[in-house]
């Protein structure tokens, strides 16, 4: 039996999915395995990736913006979304990054908060994959704290003039639309702005050592001057971005088990083929330890995956159910990673195996989307109604 | 343009592959899928159908898991499928299913192009298309690595050692494609979605009119009475180079009629 497989068959989780969601998770793996996988260890060193030529893939098996209605979208369940992401990730986080950015983020606030002149113009290429969106909402010295923006829209006429900067946009350089967010004199307000328009710079964050297999950028506006049409207008203030991330956080939820996942299938099928000594190392209690206890946590964050899947197809998650996931699976990934490294000893770092790879990647993570800290914050409110932000 | 693509669930390649006590492949105790070299098939009717007008039936013979691979197909973007399901049919060979497959097609109604893949996953034996066309009738064009039709004809390039031909045909036709025609398309999630919608009929022995006599384990005319597992590979030769290695080699490789 297949590590994959032989999980499974412990889990049983695959009988809580439907067959359209088996179906649509074969689908993904099969891809990801033919098509990403092969290329993730070189994308990963180089620090790049074909990102137009996947996003086109991703456009035509239906995965951007596929829980999205209308404009070419897939009008998927939020649990199919999720485990499309949890497929994806389970090749590469970066790659994961690349679906959320468009689907939960740029798409999620065009379609939630645009003109129908915006949706229209967008959201098919978008969905098709011909247009790359990115989101700015992070700035330099502002990362969870997004209400200190230093970014600012000025009316003049019938335009907005947009300054200022925004740190760590994921597709920020290879984006064709970015949605900013921006301090106006009255709210912060959202603007939908091609990244061809003078004004607009997108540079790529170097020497990373994590997400390398996806493109990050630092975007800086210059007097950049859009149309009155530019602004998203159904909504105002924070609650506009913060919703687009809570929808990110969510496919983070499933996407963090299918790179822990990932891990442990490696871990598994390594265990079985290393000998040590005179027997394979998963032949001993303290690899079995490991590998019992790992089994248990990946199980325990699907599960709470699912859980919140259901929820959010029944029209009733909150945001902190969200954090829950966010803060547990993050949290497990990483722990997962690193002990499925133990594993692997030193062929563990290299690249040969996905394992450093996934762990270095998680630690971008469970800081993007909101920290693990900012979610035990976010849960600590819920629980005790304080708010110990500030 | 009406094209029936034949298709089969075969043992997933990257599984075990077993023999059941018959010594017939067991296709129920592993992964199956639909087999991959059929894809190109598929891939290459939905093409056709994608440039004009037209409908993609796609037809398997097998066991009730066989509905797999008519629903992968319907994913891809075949429009209906047709699974010729029934216990006697266990074991049926090559001959035995070319049957199965011509009473299906013709009961399925009006067509232009059969289209089948290279061959089998599983089998590899590449007859059942020759078989399908002379039981319905059809001019044969197999293992083409083009394919066009235009008007009336289909015309194909089919690849050898030594040369190319290029075969024409009039319609209706069965072509079998090669996995050098195209590249097959995942199935989206769209497609997922679409073909729980999409019409599939079962049919059994009676349903197609066949008498169970002439299929299965006792209507074949072959049947496997023995396997064996392939020996391990035995050691390789070393030549060392003493100033004569190339022509060691050379004669090496002409002893083993390589050149």
């Amino acid at each position: 039996m297949t590590p994959h497989a032989a999980l499974n068959a412990l889990t049983g989780i695959d009988g809580l999915l439907s067959e359209e969601e088996r179906d649509l998770a074969s689908m993904v793996r099969k891809y990801a395995d033919d098509r990403l996988r092969p290329h993730l260890a070189d994308w990963f060193e180089a620090g790049d990736l074909p990102a137009r030529e996947i996003a086109k893939d991703l456009g035509g098996l239906g995965l951007l913006g596929m829980h999205l209605d209308g404009y070419g979208c897939g009008g998927s369940s939020a649990t199919a979304y999720g485990i499309a992401c949890l497929e994806m990730e389970a090749a590469d986080s970066g790659l994961r990054s690349l679906v959320s950015v468009q689907g939960s983020l740029a798409m999620t606030a065009i379609h939630k908060f645009g003109s129908e002149e915006q949706k229209q113009e967008w959201l098919p290429k978008m969905a098709a994959g011909d247009a790359i969106g990115c989101f700015g909402l992070t700035e330099p010295d502002f990362g969870s704290d997004p209400a200190g923006m230093r970014t600012r829209a000025r009316r003049d006429g019938d335009d907005w003039v947009l300054n200022g900067a925004k740190m760590w946009i994921t597709n920020g350089t290879v984006a064709d639309v970015a949605i900013v967010w921006a301090q106006t004199d009255a709210r912060i307000r959202g603007f939908v702005v091609p990244t061809d328009t003078s004004g607009f710079e997108a540079r790529e964050v170097k020497h990373k050592m994590s997400l390398r297999a996806s493109k990050t950028a630092e975007l800086s506006f210059t007097d950049l001057r859009l149309p009155g049409s530019a602004i998203l207008p159904e909504v105002k203030g924070l609650r506009g971005p913060l919703s687009c991330l809570s929808e990110a956080r969510f496919g983070i939820v499933f996407g963090a088990m299918g790179a822990a996942r990932d891990c442990l299938e490696t871990a598994l099928e390594y265990a079985d083929t290393r000998k040590v000594f005179d027997k394979a190392l998963g032949g001993y209690q303290i690899t079995q330890m490991k590998l019992a206890d790992m089994a248990l946590e990946l199980t325990k964050g699907v599960l709470l995956a699912l859980h919140l899947g259901r929820l959010k197809d029944g029209g009733g998650i909150t945001n902190e159910q969200v954090s829950l996931g966010k803060l547990n699976n993050c949290r497990e990934a990483i722990k997962i990673a690193r002990e499925c490294r133990t594993i692997l000893g030193a062929n563990g770092i290299t690249l040969e195996y996905p394992i450093i790879r996934h762990a270095n990647n998680l630690e971008s993570v469970m800081t993007y989307e909101g920290t693990s800290e900012v979610h035990q914050l976010i849960i600590g409110q819920a629980l005790t109604g304080s708010s110990a932000f500030r | 343009m009406n094209i029936v693509v034949c298709v089969k669930y075969v043992p997933d390649a990257q599984g075990d592959r077993t023999f059941k006590d018959d010594n017939t492949t067991d296709r129920e105790g592993v992964d199956g899928l639909l087999s991959e070299l059929d894809e190109y098939a598929v891939e290459a009717a939905l093409k056709l159908k994608e440039s004009g007008e037209g409908e993609v039936t796609v037809v398997t013979v097998g066991p009730e898991a066989a509905a797999d691979a008519v629903k992968k197909s319907l994913q891809m973007g075949a429009d209906k499928g047709v699974h010729v399901c029934d216990d006697a049919i266990h074991g049926s060979d090559a001959a035995a299913t070319s049957l199965l497959l011509a009473e299906a097609i013709k009961k399925s109604g009006e067509y232009d192009l059969v289209l089948a893949g290279l061959a089998s996953t599983d089998g590899t034996m590449s007859v059942v298309p020759a078989m399908l066309a002379e039981r319905l009738g059809l001019p044969q064009v197999t293992q083409v690595s083009t394919l066009e039709v235009e008007g009336g004809t289909v015309k194909g390039r089919r690849d050898s050692d030594v040369a190319s031909d290029t075969i024409e045909a009039s319609l209706p036709a069965l072509v079998s494609v090669t996995d050098q025609i195209n590249e097959p398309r995942y199935p989206s999630f769209k497609g997922i979605m679409a073909a729980k919608k999409k019409p599939v009929e079962t049919w059994s022995l009676a349903d197609l009119g066949v008498d169970a006599e002439r299929v299965g384990l006792a209507g074949s005319w072959t049947k496997v009475t023995s396997f064996a597992k392939r020996p391990p590979r035995e050691k390789g030769e070393i030549v060392t180079d003493e100033g004569d290695g190339g022509t060691k080699l050379a004669e090496y490789l002409a002893a083993q009629k390589f050149v």
